[in-house]
């Protein structure tokens, strides 16, 4: 069976510095990937490579089997069918939440704004939103914040979900409520790849932990199996330095 | 400051501690009157040490009743009042071309499709060249050269095309303060809007833009206020604004009260302008402030 995400090579550099290094991933539908590793080993860059945001030097991406940088995508195809939610939310603080979560399908997808709002609402509801629809995002927390980000990814119904430390930006105490929401997703079936440093998210959630370090993936597996008996001494030194800091 | 206060802590923090709660009305009372006291006294010593001053030079009756001359002013009111609801109606015009004019100077150098480069060069080139010649210089230059052209065609007034240098030369700045707006949105929201699908000039208009100009509206209210005082630049060209009206009084009568006249007029055009400035920036620096916090 085709994976839904194939990666496949993919190098990228910065100016003289390599970034990825030939990393080599697949993720199949419905599979949640998690990547962890130190900051600067690439994982964001990993993650951003494959909705385009960040575009690479060599290798390819396939979203089922079709290259990312394939015609039949079109202009808009490839975002609506990969969402994203960054760790500063990066809403839009001069529009309302629903016009937030109804800007890509009314200005990129064509959708009706009534029938937009509608859809909004309803996931808005979903999500424990609903009686903020008219707010401002200054005037929401942070946890608040993020659920908003996640249903405006969420909005056009994406085949995947890419998630860049979502949770990093967050007082701890609102931390639970949106890896709560993360776990919802997983148990629909979304297909989701996630960058994170919550150890403990990723050994519940996860159905994969990669290690990333130098732009490589150093080690893959199973999360249990990674983060209690890691091979590689690399990825056992990263995971001891997050248990010395008391975070697994 | 936000060391924990340990037992040989700061010995302010301690004192503030135990001092009794003082008598507070009173206090708060002379507290209010004591700097309104000292504030009006230091405004009328000031301003009573530089009036006597003036007043006690040789020729200040002379001067007196050259500028400040209360008939001369009203003679000359009409006249002035008329230049300047026609400096006004160059002021709004410009207001409006400039505003519009810059922001397509600005898009176009911020806009990142490789094909815009040569459109991008030709603003930098623009812009470089209307900032680097005086304002002055470029109403002399377009209000006597081009109607000297003759051109078919195009209009051959002094007003408009002193105007239109007044635009170039104004856009240049004002294209800066824009593009220093968009450049401090933060470049997450660029990826929010790449990410959601959102084409580069869709980013721009329903992502960016709203920011930027919010970020630079204090600025902008700053060349709004400027740009109503240049307008009597144009006086030079012979335009019959506030300024040349009271020239021409000041001509014939040899009196030059009519630009004392002129000079209040703008005031009481600009100072209002000024404080709605201010507000502006205050508004603007509340709302970064409790972002921040």
């Amino acid at each position: 069976m085709t994976p839904r995400i194939e990666i496949d090579a993919v190098t990228k550099y910065f100016g003289d510095r390599l970034v990825l290094d030939g990393v080599s991933l697949s993720v199949a539908a419905h599979e949640v990937v998690c990547l962890i590793g130190a900051s600067g080993s690439g994982k964001s860059t990993l993650l951003r490579c494959i909705n385009r945001l960040v575009e690479f030097d060599h290798g390819a991406i396939r979203l089922d089997g079709v290259p990312i940088d394939d015609k039949r995508f079109g202009a808009t195809g490839l975002q609506r069918r990969i969402g994203i939610v960054f760790q500063s939310y990066n809403l839009f603080p001069h529009m309302r939440v629903i016009d937030n979560v109804t800007l890509a399908p009314r200005k990129v997808h064509g959708v009706p704004r009534a029938e937009a709002e509608d859809r909004a609402r309803q996931l808005l509801g979903l999500f424990g939103m609903g009686d903020h629809a008219t707010s401002y995002p200054e005037q929401l927390s942070g946890g608040q914040q993020q659920r908003v980000a996640i249903v405006r990814s969420l909005v056009s119904k994406p085949d995947v979900l890419l998630l860049d430390e979502v949770t990093a930006a967050l007082d701890p105490e609102l931390i639970g409520e949106v890896l709560q929401i993360i776990r919802g997703l997983k148990d629909e079936g979304m297909t989701m790849v996630i960058v994170t440093h919550e150890m403990g998210f990723a050994r519940d959630c996860a159905d994969r932990v990669c290690f990333l370090e130098g732009g490589r993936i150093l080690e893959q597996g199973p999360p249990r199996t990674l983060l209690s008996r890691p091979e590689n001494p690399r990825t056992r030194r990263f995971l001891q330095r997050i248990i010395d800091a008391g975070r697994l | 400051m936000s060391l924990p206060a340990g037992p040989g802590g700061s010995p302010a923090d301690g004192a503030a501690v135990r001092r009794p709660a003082p008598p507070r009305r009173r206090n708060e009372w002379r507290a209010a009157l004591v700097p309104t006291v000292i504030s009006l006294a230091s405004v009328v010593i000031v301003f009573g040490v530089l009036g006597w001053w003036i007043s006690s030079a040789e020729q200040w009756p002379r001067v007196k009743l050259q500028f400040f001359n209360p008939e001369a002013m009203a003679a000359a009111f009409p006249r002035v009042l008329q230049g300047f609801w026609i400096s006004m109606r160059i002021w709004l015009t410009a207001l409006v071309c400039i505003a519009l004019w810059a922001l397509v100077l600005a898009l176009v150098r911020s806009l990142r499709a490789p094909w815009f480069t040569p459109f991008r060069l030709m603003v930098v080139v623009y812009i470089d060249i209307f900032r680097g010649i005086p304002v002055l210089l470029l109403v002399l230059l377009f209000g006597f050269g081009i109607p000297a052209l003759n051109m078919p065609g195009l209009p051959n007034s002094g007003l408009f095309w002193g105007t239109v240098a007044m635009v170039l030369s104004y856009s240049a700045y004002v294209a800066e303060i824009y593009r220093s707006g968009i450049d401090a949105v933060h470049e997450g929201q660029r990826a929010a809007a790449k990410s959601l699908g959102l084409s580069e000039w869709q980013t721009m208009i329903h992502a960016i833009l709203p920011q930027a100009i919010r970020n630079v509206l204090p600025a902008l209210m700053n060349i709004v206020v400027a740009l109503q005082k240049d307008v009597a630049l144009l006086s030079v060209i012979g335009v019959r604004d506030a300024v040349r009206e009271a020239q021409i009084y000041t001509a014939t009568t040899f009196n030059y009260s009519s630009l004392v006249v002129a000079a209040g007029l703008f005031l009481l055009a600009t100072i209002p302008m000024a404080r709605l400035a201010d507000h502006v920036s205050r508004k603007d620096r509340e709302r970064r402030l409790q972002r921040a916090g």
